[in-house]
């Protein structure tokens, strides 16, 4: 499949070699992190650190905080209470010069369907005191990374959301950033044009690129992340690699049961001792064991008839289930 | 590759970025933009300067205060195309760079800031207005309807007026999320402002409670200008404040701006 493929060449030219001196601490560094609205508490006192060359997530559902998070390390968003550190620098005094750094992947597009493809990164590139030869140059490779190549010229507009999504990740690398916010970088993308964003963020992380995206699917996360944090209601619940997550906060295997209509009502205790700990989702019940198959058997010991069952492995939405009661996506 | 000192440089004269966005987008619009601010003037003075004026100059065998009607109305239109001029360009473009586009949001990830976004938005402004007023001027003087050069003095006139204009509107656009309400700018400010601001006749002709509502619009001042400047009957005193109106129309609309842009930008 083409998407997977790997290309030998090096469009972008090699970020990571620009990886500025000895790595001196963390790239991002947020302590008691508050963004309050009026009323409304959008993060609540958050703490974290970024360190060079890490893809760092936030993964949570819509309203956790994320997006006021990252407008927040984007120097677009001024913070309610709380220290933040942006490369070695403050956002509060030093926005522009830390924007100058950052490549930013807003949730929604904001290409400018009056101008072309390439003119959409030639200004983009100007907003950032680059050259008009520079400018061209960048356009010419990062559209080529990007395999929009062929649509230099063409209108923005029309463009399906996939090429506008890698339209707006080349425009986020004109400036050749030590750090990339990518915020819900797939969503509303189709599974095809998300592996293939995945494989373009996977080569830039290769390549030493710091990425911190937010995310609200738990395989974008284990795809891309080296480590994440969740958040849920304003907060971080939780922190750790994606493996480490899974091992501290569920099983090795996870057990769905679906039985027939109204039949999961009645249960009412009847699985209580085949495992760890046992969910009940609207439409079926979780059972966190280290042994799927013997769990399964044991079900069926003590006569209860599911209609379908699987035996899979943990995953971060068990994690987020097991952290918060409520499942990522509702 | 470039050095770190390079790479943390802020963008010099950002307010020149933004001005460059319109630029691009202008090459590929401005044939059509310059042939509607050819045709407008010429249908304008040709209906109303010459056919409405020939039954006004009929009438007034003095004319209008003391001049043909064509010479009296042409720079008095000159002042409220600005307007017009100035009215579009702060206000749907306002909302396509926050609402529909969201290119302000995408300038303000780099390292421009809302303040930046507002002079850029403003000289943009400037340019239009210069272009469009240009070529109308040029057909004034086509017409016969002012004196070269004389009368060239009303094109930077013309300019501050709709700069006046652009300035508080493109701060109030700032504020709004849809374009519903622009519509009702166009219809009962920006119109009744073309109508009644001494454009087609002395605003001594008005009832005299009107009068003073006249005065403390921007486009009152403007046509006190470039018809003074194209008949060459500017004072002193009247030109120093109609002058003060207009620039402090443009101060609180840019200072207003400041607040709406970065609260719009940044939050």
């Amino acid at each position: 499949m083409r998407l997977v493929s790997h290309v030998t060449t090096d469009p972008t030219s090699s970020p990571s070699s620009r990886k500025s001196g000895p790595s001196t601490g963390p790239l991002i560094s947020a302590r008691g992190l508050t963004k309050r609205f009026g009323d409304f508490t959008a993060v609540d006192g958050i703490d974290f650190d970024v360190a060079p060359g890490e893809a760092f997530g936030f993964l949570g559902p819509n309203g956790a905080g994320k997006t006021s998070t990252m407008r927040m390390i984007g120097c677009v968003s001024p913070r309610t209470e709380g220290t933040l550190e942006v490369l070695g620098l403050d956002p509060k005094t030093d926005g522009p010069a830390i924007r100058g750094r950052l490549g930013v992947i807003p949730q929604q597009d904001t290409l400018d369907t009056e101008l072309t493809v390439q003119e959409n990164l030639w200004i983009y590139a100007r907003y950032f005191d680059l050259s008009y030869k520079v400018a061209k140059e960048r356009t010419t490779e990062l559209l080529e990374f990007v395999q929009l190549q062929d649509r230099a010229k063409a209108e923005v507009e029309p463009l399906s959301g996939g090429m506008k999504r890698r339209l707006t990740i080349a425009r986020g690398l004109i400036n050749e950033p030590d750090l990339l916010l990518l915020d819900e970088p797939t969503t509303g993308l189709d599974p095809q044009a998300r592996h293939l964003l995945w494989d373009r963020l996977y080569r830039l992380k290769q390549r030493g690129v710091t990425l911190v995206l937010t995310t609200h699917y738990m395989d974008e996360a284990e795809q891309l992340c080296d480590r994440l944090v969740v958040m849920d209601k304003a907060k971080i619940v939780a922190e750790g690699s994606p493996r480490q997550l899974i091992d501290q906060h569920a099983t090795k295997e996870v057990l769905e049961l679906r039985f027939p209509v109204g039949v999961q009502e009645t249960l009412d205790g009847q699985l209580d001792g085949l495992a760890d700990r046992v969910e009940q989702l609207p439409d079926r019940m979780l059972l966190y064991t280290p042994d799927g198959d013997a769990t399964a058997v044991a079900v069926h010991e003590r006569g209860l008839k599911p209609e379908s069952v699987l035996v899979r492995r943990s995953t971060l939405e068990d994690v987020f289930l097991r952290l918060t009661g409520r499942t990522l996506i509702e | 590759m470039t050095s770190t000192t390079a790479r943390s440089r802020v963008t010099r004269w950002p307010a020149l970025r933004v001005y460059e966005h319109h630029l691009l987008v202008y090459r590929r619009t401005y044939r059509g933009s310059l042939f509607i601010s050819f045709l407008s003037p010429v249908l304008f003075l040709f209906a109303m300067g010459l056919g409405l004026g020939t039954l006004v100059d009929a009438n007034n065998p003095q004319g209008v205060q003391g001049i043909s009607y064509l010479v009296f109305l042409a720079p008095g239109l000159l002042a409220a195309t600005a307007m017009q001029t100035a009215a579009f360009e702060s206000t749907y473009p306002i909302m396509a760079g926050m609402v529909w586009m969201k290119t302000f949001d995408a300038m303000v990830t780099t390292p421009i800031e809302p303040r930046s976004v507002v002079f850029g938005q403003l000289a943009w402004a400037a340019t239009r207005l210069t272009l469009v007023c240009s070529v109308f001027l040029l057909v004034i003087f086509l017409f016969g309807a002012a004196t070269f050069p004389s009368a060239l003095l009303a094109l930077p006139f013309a300019v501050l007026t709709g700069l006046a204009f652009a300035a508080p509107i493109q701060a109030f656009a700032a504020t709004q999320k849809n374009d519903t309400v622009f519509n009702a700018i166009f219809r009962f400010g920006i119109t009744p402002l073309f109508i009644f601001s001494g454009t087609f006749f002395p605003i001594e002709r008005l009832p005299i409670f009107l009068q003073p509502i006249a005065w403390v619009t921007p486009l009152f001042h403007g046509v006190a200008l470039t018809r003074g400047a194209a008949l060459g009957t500017l004072e002193v005193t009247s030109t120093l404040i109609h002058l003060g109106v207009l620039l402090a129309f443009v101060a609180v609309g840019v200072i207003a701006s400041f607040v709406t842009f970065r609260r719009r930008l940044v939050r």
